[in-house]
């Protein structure tokens, strides 16, 4: 795959971003320090490209239909203006991608991650066959930018003309809605990836070093801070949020994930639907849970975890959490140690480390 | 890009070397090692007296991203370590080249560039 960069590459540049491989993009890691980007986003606000992200645009008579059909939740009954998480499976149940779809008036927006939007739009293509849609994927036109963290609200406030504000302001957590600044035009949701209150902006490519760069104008000093993919690992993975490829994959199995809420087997029918039936009636071996430590040193992923030294789980994702100052780490265990509490070890390149599984998120922001 | 300090040797793992006057020689990481390693969060270190091999791994470096062994660029017996090191680890990414890790009595050296060789190889400013 060719190398791709964002619409907002000199802006990186000019920021003195490290950039770094993602899914065939380059895109920033950091621009300075990837725990001030996190601390910034914890404690003020961090300012993310995420262009690297898909945008498949569903429209037509039969899209509410033809979602229910090809993702696992039950999207026909999300409330124009709302967003939902859902997965997109195969026939046997394994995990495609995760993703949110947004329910525009006239359109849904489904965005899936970087390295999977090309499969993503292929699979929906596929399976809109039979049903009056179009799918268009608009994921190299389009570029997202997210504005994270406590102070993500006031600082896009300065953005919007007076008459538009209480569109953000009264905008609910998932739920979307579009403003006009000066002749930019913003479909902006209250989501993220980050455990902090914050949007994200979907923008025309042409508009994104604009909208990229009135954002930073509308900050005070020292209030928003860019942040890159590292920030962005780091925050997730206290939020106790699933990255696609650690947690989730293609041989994994969403309710092993903790995700068997957002599988709706009462719809009538949908792709994966039997296999994912019979996985939950089978049950699974292993569940997702979170672990803590208490020295310094981090679990990565794929380092086993042990009980009594034998081997009861592995890792996929692992770091120190900058905001508890311990390590964390999310692992798949045998469903007979996955309660919160229980003591296991974390075998640390040969040195076995003591961990507790922990109920997750790590972190939650105070509301 | 990051800086090379001129004056110094490097290994091909990333460490830097100072001759000491004592005979001794000091090591520490390059701006090219922390730059790619992220913020340095625990650094593990060889204990006083024991003896290292050049090109082979005395210890581990652990960012927030990754974990990287520490190879000893020169074969000989440690003699010193900085405790400021283990207790803020962070210094490390701030001040590259002022922050030794640990000093040698060296018997041998291992394969070692100068500073323009490395720069050259590895993509720094010198």
């Amino acid at each position: 795959m060719p190398t791709q960069y964002t619409a907002l590459r000199t802006e990186h540049e000019r920021l003195g971003a490290n950039f770094t491989d993602f899914g065939g993009w380059q895109m920033p890691l950091k621009y300075r320090s990837e725990l001030a980007e996190h601390h910034a986003v914890r404690r003020s606000a961090g300012l993310f490209d995420l262009s690297h992200m898909g945008e498949v645009w569903v429209t037509g008579p039969d899209a509410a239909a033809f979602l229910d059909h090809a993702l696992v939740g039950k999207i026909s009954a999300m409330a124009v203006g709302k967003a939902k998480y859902s997965l997109i499976c195969a026939e046997d149940g394994g995990v495609i991608d995760d993703l949110i779809t947004y329910r525009r008036p006239e359109a849904f927006l489904v965005v899936p991650n970087a390295g999977n939007a090309t499969t993503v739009a292929a699979a929906l293509t596929e399976r809109a066959e039979n049903f009056d849609v179009t799918v268009d994927d608009a994921s190299a036109r389009t570029s997202l930018i997210a504005v994270q963290g406590p102070q993500a609200e006031s600082i896009l406030l300065r953005l919007i003309p007076v008459g538009q504000q209480e569109f953000l302001t009264t905008l609910r957590y998932y739920a979307a809605v579009e403003i006009t600044v000066t002749d930019l035009n913003l479909l902006v949701a209250r989501t993220g990836y980050t455990g902090e209150d914050g949007f994200e902006l979907f923008v025309a490519n042409d508009d994104a070093t604009d909208v990229w760069r009135a954002i930073e104008a509308a900050a005070e000093d020292g209030e928003l801070t860019p942040a890159g993919l590292a920030a962005r690992d780091s925050l997730r993975l206290e939020a106790g949020m699933p990255l696609y490829g650690n947690e989730l994959s293609r041989d994994g199995d969403p309710f092993a994930a903790g995700l068997g809420g957002v599988v709706a087997l009462s719809k009538e029918d949908f792709v994966g639907k039997e296999a994912l039936a019979q996985r939950k009636e089978a049950g699974s071996a292993r569940k997702l849970v979170g672990l803590t430590g208490t020295g310094r040193r981090a679990p990565r992923s794929h380092y086993p975890v042990l009980k009594d030294g034998v081997v009861v789980g592995e890792i996929t994702s692992g770091q120190p959490s900058p905001t508890l100052g311990v390590p964390v780490a999310l692992a798949y265990v045998d469903l007979e140690h996955a309660e919160p509490g229980t003591a296991l070890d974390v075998d640390l390149r040969g040195t076995p480390e003591p961990f507790a599984v922990t109920a997750l998120p790590f972190y939650q922001r105070q509301k | 890009m990051p800086t090379v300090k001129a004056g110094l040797q490097y290994s091909d793992e990333h460490e830097w070397v100072a001759r000491e006057e004592a005979g001794t020689v000091a090591v520490g990481i390059s701006a090219i090692a922390t730059d790619a390693l992220g913020d340095i969060v625990y650094v593990e270190l060889p204990e006083v007296g024991s003896t290292v091999t050049a090109g082979e791994t005395c210890g581990e470096v652990e960012s927030t991203k990754s974990v990287s062994d520490l190879f000893s660029p020169v074969t000989g017996e440690i003699t010193e370590v900085n405790p400021a090191v283990t207790e803020d680890p962070a210094a490390i990414n701030e001040d590259p080249y002022g922050v030794w890790l640990f000093k040698v009595n060296a018997t041998e050296d291992g394969p070692l560039l100068s500073a323009e060789d490395y720069a050259a190889k590895h993509g720094g400013d010198l």
